[in-house]
């Protein structure tokens, strides 16, 4: 199968990488699975919630932590697949209207993890059209390098819930892996953010 | 009216809930509506259960404290994302109003009705059940507990005799 994908200009460890450089103080939540080797790869860092499963509910999760976090930007990086399984939380979200919210999409147009079979978007699916569709008030699309700066201005300060579809490269992801005991990640994000009797520590 | 559903509000509010995410059922529609004039809660209204858990575990990530209200049929769309919840040992507190027990007319509610508990079970959660409007408040408040100290998955199941059933003309 020719994949239109293979020869896509942006490059997802570059982008992963900007994410964490360009925006230090915000929270990130990793969708199941290659965004969260990109992460990983990119730094793991304490205020990333890494998902090892929950297929379909990253978009979710962001949401209940920019309701509860309000003054920070909160940050979901999910791949093309993971969305495709949550739909419906796009219209969730922008329901709730959250502004401190960014949902990043990385999109290979393949389920990385499971022999790059076709998703949804490599027939078309248009993923910013269901966000725009949604009620999202910010939505950007970056298909080429050159679109990236805007794109990633919006992510990061944009009025949210914002929504960046990316069309990246189908390549490998570096095998970077976080983290497993989900408890311990959990503790480990929320004594980062709400200090050390967050888990049950004195200070 | 019956006043039970307040009784469970006021034992969400005692128990510092934050956000309340919900599918509606008509068994909910009094907590429901309470949640939503609350300036203090954020009530989420889901498209599918699932969506659920996934909310309350950032609710919880963030510091705030969330309740899942949905029918039992809903329990149905949750076990994948609820083994994260058991997984990563996320509190979660679900008030499930039963459909496909007592007095149902629907039989398509039947087989959910009867695999919601040991569908819940198998994925980690502890039941309780609420079947004495009555016990509304201290079964809440004792659910909320456990879910919240014992950091893990916890629901209540409310009788469809509690509730009543079913009139689509009400």
């Amino acid at each position: 199968m020719t994949n239109r994908a293979n020869t896509f200009e942006i490059r997802r460890l570059a982008v992963a990488k900007r994410l964490l450089s360009e925006n230090p103080d915000a929270l990130f939540i990793a969708g199941l699975g290659a965004t969260v080797w990109d992460l990983t790869a990119a730094g793991d860092r304490h205020s990333t919630f890494p998902l090892w499963g929950a297929m379909g509910g990253a978009a979710a999760m962001g949401l209940g932590l920019a309701l509860a976090q309000p003054e920070k930007r909160v940050i979901v990086v999910t791949g093309d697949g993971e969305q495709l399984m949550g739909l419906g939380a796009l219209a969730t979200v922008a329901v709730q209207r959250p502004a401190n919210l960014s949902v990043v999409v990385f999109d290979n147009e393949s389920y990385g993890e499971t022999g790059m079979q076709a998703t949804h978007t490599a027939a078309g699916v248009d993923l910013a059209g269901v966000a725009r569709a949604a009620g999202f008030p910010t939505i950007v699309t970056a298909v080429t390098e050159d679109a990236l700066d805007d794109a990633l201005a919006a992510v990061s300060t944009g009025k949210g819930p914002v929504f960046a579809w990316l069309k990246v490269r189908a390549e490998p992801s570096p095998f970077a892996l976080p983290p497993k005991d989900g408890a311990w990640l959990k503790d480990r994000f929320r004594r980062h953010l709400l200090g050390p009797e967050a888990v049950g520590e004195t200070a | 009216m019956a006043d039970w559903p307040d009784r469970i509000f006021e034992a969400l509010q005692g128990a510092d809930v934050r956000q309340i995410a919900y599918v509606p059922d008509a068994g909910h529609k009094r907590l429901i509506e309470r949640a939503r004039a609350d300036g203090d809660m954020h009530a989420v209204s889901l498209t599918t259960e699932m969506e659920g858990p996934a909310v309350l575990a950032g609710a919880w990530l963030g510091g705030q404290r969330g309740a899942l209200l949905m029918q039992s049929s809903g329990v149905g769309n949750c076990p994948n994302m609820l083994s994260t919840t058991q997984t990563c040992r996320f509190p979660l507190l679900m008030l499930v109003t039963m459909r496909g027990e007592f007095g149902e007319f629907n039989p398509w509610q039947l087989s959910m009705g009867q695999a919601a508990a040991p569908m819940l079970e198998m994925m980690g959660t502890r039941i309780f059940r609420l079947d004495d409007a009555d016990d509304a408040g201290t079964v809440t408040a004792a659910a909320a507990a456990m879910a919240f100290e014992g950091q893990m998955s916890v629901a209540v199941l409310i009788g469809q005799r509690l509730i009543g059933t079913k009139n689509f003309r009400k």
